[in-house]
């Protein structure tokens, strides 16, 4: 008898405590309001991003297509998987001397984690993270970038 | 002729079909979180040895860390317990530290404890979702990743990444706290302590749950110790295993916060040591989020790190237990060897002694409350 009684109160606390769960699941169901999923892609318009997002390295330029790279490739050596390549140049400036220079910034995005010690490395803030994270192509090799413009040069005043 | 309770007994003997079943879990299958291979030999229902195989996710990131520099390696960490990435690279940034005898200041220690719990909740939260979901109830894992969602947020605004932060360097933390890192927090502790009646009403006060928790894959005290258990799993079995409190690192032992442990060891007592360390981390949060100090975020070292000649060792808890970090230096840029020892290798170890002679069916809550991380395991 006590097996039976104890079996009937065990079905009926299931059940209750179904019900109670029922209950949470159910309150969402007729307030939308409070369901905070985000309808990605949908909402790119309106898509916010804090300023500190990491999506991928770039070189910002000003108006006169000038960066402020000098090719000391500290960034090359602060990067833990070889993501940086930098070429150098040699500059004859005009006293008639040799200065090393930037030639091409070669950046793969498809070795990139984003760990942010390049830009910290960076002793004249050349570089620095862009908020873009839709990164799919078709092709791999256009994970492989460029980062300086074509005929720009280094801003005056930087050493 | 055979009545049917002959055919029972002789099943259950393992006589009908010559005896014992074996079979494959994973590495590809829902209830295993990632590529976890386990060889289940079985009696009928009845598991007799459960042998993990390892390798599915083994990247040698030991192997890696020694051709990196120790302001590179840390990076690398993330990549292993990646619910606790925070935290592993503490432990990386602790050793290195004890290494180069930087004092860390104040405002850093506070913030990187911050980020610890905040780390930890998030980890629960997630591993309190999977777990349920384990078990066939699909509805808590939304809630708790709009739990975890708001820690994300946090972390985004100032890490710069929601799961692989790389917050930590040698010497304090990358960046100064955003502006807006308090009132973030606040407003998610309040609503943390709000919504998280909902998970009692949902999971833990379930009938149905907690008959398929209770007496479910049960350590014992002894067993714990000698399996190596650390973290919540141990600590459900009444061993007091918290790094913070025995050997307290950074500002744990100015803070104000219980040491959770259960005597049971069943499955419901580890998933009752998780949830109330929920609490305990909101409790620390809140002891510290209006008493930032003002300051450096970052103490000033060299370009080049170079460790002394010697053997460094530092631990931290993290969401799933003890994790060690030994580094051997010959004095140059990089560690000589660097050896991690991590929570889940040491938990997942225990399986097979606490499921063997139980049901199949009890492996998933077994195994969901050992709050297995792949990735750490394999390293």
């Amino acid at each position: 008898m006590a097996f039976i009684k104890q079996y009937i109160s065990e079905v009926f606390g299931a059940v209750r405590s179904l019900w109670k769960g029922m209950r949470t699941t159910g309150r969402y169901f007729v307030r939308p309001k409070e369901i905070i999923t985000q309808q990605y892609p949908d909402n790119r318009d309106t898509l916010v991003l804090p300023e500190r997002f990491r999506g991928e390295v770039v070189m910002p330029h000003d108006e006169n297509n000038e960066h402020a790279c000098t090719g000391c490739t500290a960034c090359e050596l602060a990067c833990p998987n070889g993501t940086i390549k930098i070429i150098t140049k040699f500059d004859i400036t005009p006293e008639g001397k040799k200065k090393k220079a930037l030639d091409t910034f070669i950046y793969h995005l498809e070795l990139c984690t984003m760990c942010n010690l390049c830009i910290e490395a960076c002793p004249t803030d050349a570089i620095k993270m862009a908020k873009n994270f839709e990164h799919s192509v078709y092709d791999r090799s256009k994970l492989t970038k460029r980062l300086n413009k074509p005929g720009s040069k280094i801003r005056e005043g930087i050493e | 002729m055979y009545s049917e309770t002959q055919i029972l007994k002789e099943a259950s003997a393992g006589d009908i079909d010559g005896g014992e079943l074996v079979i494959n879990v994973g590495p590809q299958h829902p209830a295993t979180h990632g590529v976890l291979h386990l060889v289940i030999t079985l009696q009928g229902e009845t598991i007799k040895k459960i042998e993990p195989h390892l390798g599915y996710i083994h990247r040698s990131i030991e192997k890696m860390c020694e051709s990196l520099s120790y302001r590179q390696f840390i990076y690398v960490t993330s990549r292993m317990d990646y619910l606790s990435a925070h935290i592993n690279n503490h432990a990386c940034a602790l050793c290195v530290e004890k290494g180069l005898q930087v004092e860390v200041p104040p405002r850093a220690k506070v913030i990187r404890v911050l980020m610890d719990e905040l780390t930890r909740i998030a980890s629960h939260e997630l591993w309190l979702g999977a777990m349920a979901m384990d078990l066939g109830a699909f509805t808590p894992f939304f809630y708790a990743f709009r739990e975890r969602e708001a820690i994300n947020e946090i972390m985004e605004e100032t890490c710069g990444a929601r799961l692989t932060m790389n917050y930590m360097v040698p010497g304090g933390v990358m960046f100064d706290l955003h502006p807006n890192f308090q009132k973030k927090v606040k407003a998610f502790i309040t609503q943390f302590k709000k919504k998280v009646v909902e998970f009692d009403d949902l999971v833990t006060n379930n009938i149905i749950f907690q008959n398929r928790m209770k007496g479910i894959g049960v350590l014992s005290k002894e067993d714990a110790i000698s399996y190596g258990c650390t973290g919540p799993v141990a600590r459900a079995s009444g061993v007091h295993c918290d790094i913070r409190k025995i050997y307290p690192y950074e500002i744990y032992d100015q803070l104000e916060f219980d040491e959770i442990t259960e005597s049971a060891g069943d499955s419901f007592a580890r998933y009752m040591v998780r949830v109330r360390e929920m609490h305990q981390s909101a409790k620390i949060i809140e002891q510290l989020i209006d008493n930032i100090p003002e300051g450096d975020y970052q103490a000033k070292t060299k370009a080049v790190l170079k460790l002394p000649k010697g053997e460094f060792y530092s631990r931290v808890e993290t969401a799933r237990g003890e994790l060690g970090v030994y580094i051997v230096s010959e004095g140059g840029t990089t560690p000589y060897r660097i050896k991690f020892r991590s929570p889940g290798f040491s938990n997942l170890s225990a399986l097979d002694h606490i499921a063997r002679g139980g049901k199949i069916g009890d492996l998933m809550a077994t195994m969901g409350t050992l709050d297995l991380v792949i990735p750490d395991i394999d390293r």
